[in-house]
């Protein structure tokens, strides 16, 4: 096996273990297979990206990462726990560590509830204090996220969109977690109030040491705020390492091609010609390409793709890719993704 | 600020000497609404030249569909009242006759939105779709439009036409329905062609495709573009004249390189300093104030405005 199978990390809050994730179709006849075979270590007080486009996974991942949902396969740890072996009890005491925030906070608020009582709500189920003392932190982790006093006795439709996802963090907040899985959760804001919420998140962070996994299709977004950032591809990770090397010195091929792909408002005299468009559209994950999955796609792919998996292996420090030819000269960095600005 | 004239600068790739082959003159849109009469948007200016590509941009509610709309005269229900003239090659769109604004609509300006499967008929194949606007406007025979819908297929990038043609929307991907949705709005010949967010439920690799697909087409068909979007990315990659609406009204219209390098109104360069940049920084983003600092007359309205500004 690879060395990404090893012992977790010390830091690791989150360890994923050849993690699988399948659903049957509705005809019960094939088998989609969501995730297949992920192996991470998420640390402490880190901010982790996952970025993919629709249908690669990332939001499984997501939700199995809270158990959400279950794995088919593969173990997913939590500070060196497994909370599948937990007793029931115990895990519902346990899971208050791990939230998750998702994109459509209009679909996350009750619409007759007022934001005070979509707040105090998971206060009240984990029977938290007495009445008054629920309020108390109910009504600080309002205004943490920065809205105003009057704002608990408003309903949801009384909101601005980025108003409504601050509830939604404030909601999150009122457990103390240690890790929060944010799924898309600035994809549905405006551009200008984007920036706003963003600047919340690394506020919390820093005040109250929490680890985010920002799940997201946005190359801007995640590489704004995450430390470490993963690739994913058809259920699996093609690269992952800290942002700025994924950024600036890609080793995977779809990598190279997501961030040429990127649309950037620089001038023409600030912009590069060499764009890769990929031609044809992401394979099915019922029936995915044999060896890589990437090769049906890839501008580079060799015979040798399709017959062997490329190991998912550290090719420099900290830096992981799935590609045989990830470590060729001559292949990637320089000729696409070019200096950023 | 405010109430002064709004900041413009004459785009070099409009010449004076050229007929603009869209030429929109002061329009403003009013709408009823519970509160009473709200105008949505007000003095709209700009050209557009024959097989120009212009961008429009702004945050949602800043009336840059409304605008779109206003050309085709596909405005909702609560409209109430348009203002100033929209001159399409010498026609008022703005005051010509139902019967005129239809030969027009799909023939010589054709539209294309955001979701592709609003925009398709889940009953219908995609080639008779297409084919419909070609046999409303012209008199073809069915072999004819066959024939023209399977070469606008093949023009748009579709594998195998032959077999796609008689797929239903619900068997093709998120890019293929856009694609098909393309096909259905250039198959006229369109001499200008409306895009309205037409990338924005695309995942970007998708949206790399497409959008080289329109400049592609633009250039090889002297179609002029209208691509309405929030991404000034989009715009960059695409158009080469950049239209910046605020509140309601057009505060910048440059050279999409002018726009980018000066932005000259500081909407427009708060819009940019506000994206989340690729390359790692970790800095704070600078935020954008509200609409009503901008517009003081707004001020009665400062309460409910943050709700107003998503839709």
């Amino acid at each position: 096996m690879t060395v990404a199978t090893s012992e977790p990390r010390r830091d690791a809050i989150v360890s994923v273990r050849d993690l699988q994730v399948r659903f049957q179709t509705s005809d019960r006849r094939a088998t989609v297979k969501a995730v297949d075979g992920v192996n991470f270590d998420v640390r402490r007080g880190e901010t982790f990206g996952i970025i993919g486009e629709s249908g690669s996974g990332k939001t499984t991942i997501g939700r199995a990462l809270v158990f959400l949902l279950k794995p088919s396969a593969g173990a997913i740890l939590h500070d060196g726990i497994d909370p599948l072996a937990l007793s029931r009890g115990q895990f519902q005491h346990h899971r208050r560590d791990y939230q998750i925030i998702f994109q459509d906070p209009n679909a996350a608020l009750n619409p007759r509830m007022t934001i005070l009582a979509s707040v105090l709500e998971p206060l009240e189920l984990a029977r938290i204090g007495d009445r008054a003392a629920r309020e108390r932190q109910a009504r600080e982790a309002l205004e943490r996220v920065g809205l105003p006093q009057e704002f608990g006795e408003r309903y949801p439709h009384q909101l601005s969109g980025g108003q409504k996802q601050r509830v939604v963090i404030a909601r999150a907040l009122t457990l103390k977690p240690k890790l929060i899985v944010c799924d898309e959760v600035v994809a549905a804001l405006d551009m200008s109030i984007r920036g706003d919420v963003l600047n919340l998140f690394a506020d919390l962070q820093r005040d109250l040491g929490l680890t985010y996994v920002f799940i997201t299709h946005d190359l801007a977004v995640v590489s704004h705020i995450s430390e470490r950032v993963a690739v994913m591809y058809l259920g699996q990770f093609v690269e992952l390492g800290p942002t700025e090397e994924v950024a600036e010195r890609p080793l995977h091929p779809y990598t190279i091609a997501l961030l040429s792909a990127e649309p950037r408002p620089l001038p023409s005299s600030m912009r590069q010609e060499s764009r890769i468009v990929l031609q044809g559209e992401v394979p099915s994950p019922i029936d995915p390409p044999s060896g890589c999955r990437f090769r049906t796609r890839c501008p580079h792919a060799q015979p040798l793709c399709a017959e062997r998996v490329p190991e998912w292996r550290e090719l420099e420090p900290d830096h992981w890719v799935a590609c045989h030819f990830a470590d060729r000269p001559n292949f990637s960095s320089h000729e696409s993704a070019g200096e950023m600005p | 600020m405010g109430a002064g004239p709004p900041a413009q600068r004459k785009a070099e790739g409009a010449r004076d000497d050229a007929r603009p082959l869209l030429s929109v003159r002061g329009l403003g849109v009013r709408f009823k609404t519970a509160q009473g009469i709200w105008q949505a948007t007000r003095r709209i200016d700009f050209d557009v030249a024959p097989g120009e590509r212009i961008g429009i941009v702004g945050e949602s509610g800043c009336g840059k569909t409304i605008t779109g709309l206003s050309i085709l005269r596909l405005l909702p229900g609560n409209f109430a009242g348009l203002d100033g003239r929209i001159l399409f090659d010498g026609t008022d769109l703005a005051s010509c006759s139902a019967r005129q604004m239809r030969a027009i609509r799909g023939k010589r300006i054709a539209m294309i939105f955001q979701e592709p499967m609003s925009a398709l008929d889940p009953v219908f194949t995609v080639g008779h779709q297409i084919a419909e606007t070609l046999r409303v406007h012209s008199d073809v025979s069915y072999e004819e439009a066959r024939a023209k819908t399977l070469e606008m297929l093949r023009r748009v990038g579709i594998a195998s036409p032959e077999r796609r043609i008689d797929d239903y929307p619900h068997q093709l991907s998120g890019g293929m329905r856009q694609r098909v949705m393309i096909a259905a709005s250039l198959i006229c010949g369109p001499e200008l062609l409306i895009a309205d967010e037409p990338t924005t439920a695309l995942d970007v690799t998708v949206q790399a495709q497409i959008l080289e697909l329109l400049r592609d087409i633009s250039e090889t068909s002297k179609t002029a573009l209208m691509l309405i979007t929030h991404d000034l990315g989009v715009v960059a990659e695409t158009c080469t004249r950049m239209i910046t609406m605020y509140a309601g009204e057009v505060i910048e219209d440059a050279t999409v390189d002018e726009a980018l390098v000066r932005p000259l109104h500081p909407y427009t360069s708060g819009l940019l300093r506000s994206l989340p940049h690729l390359s790692p920084r970790h800095g704070r983003l600078p935020s954008i104030p509200g609409r009503c600092r901008r517009l003081p007359r707004c001020r009665p309205a400062a309460a409910s405005a943050p709700a107003a500004r998503t839709q």
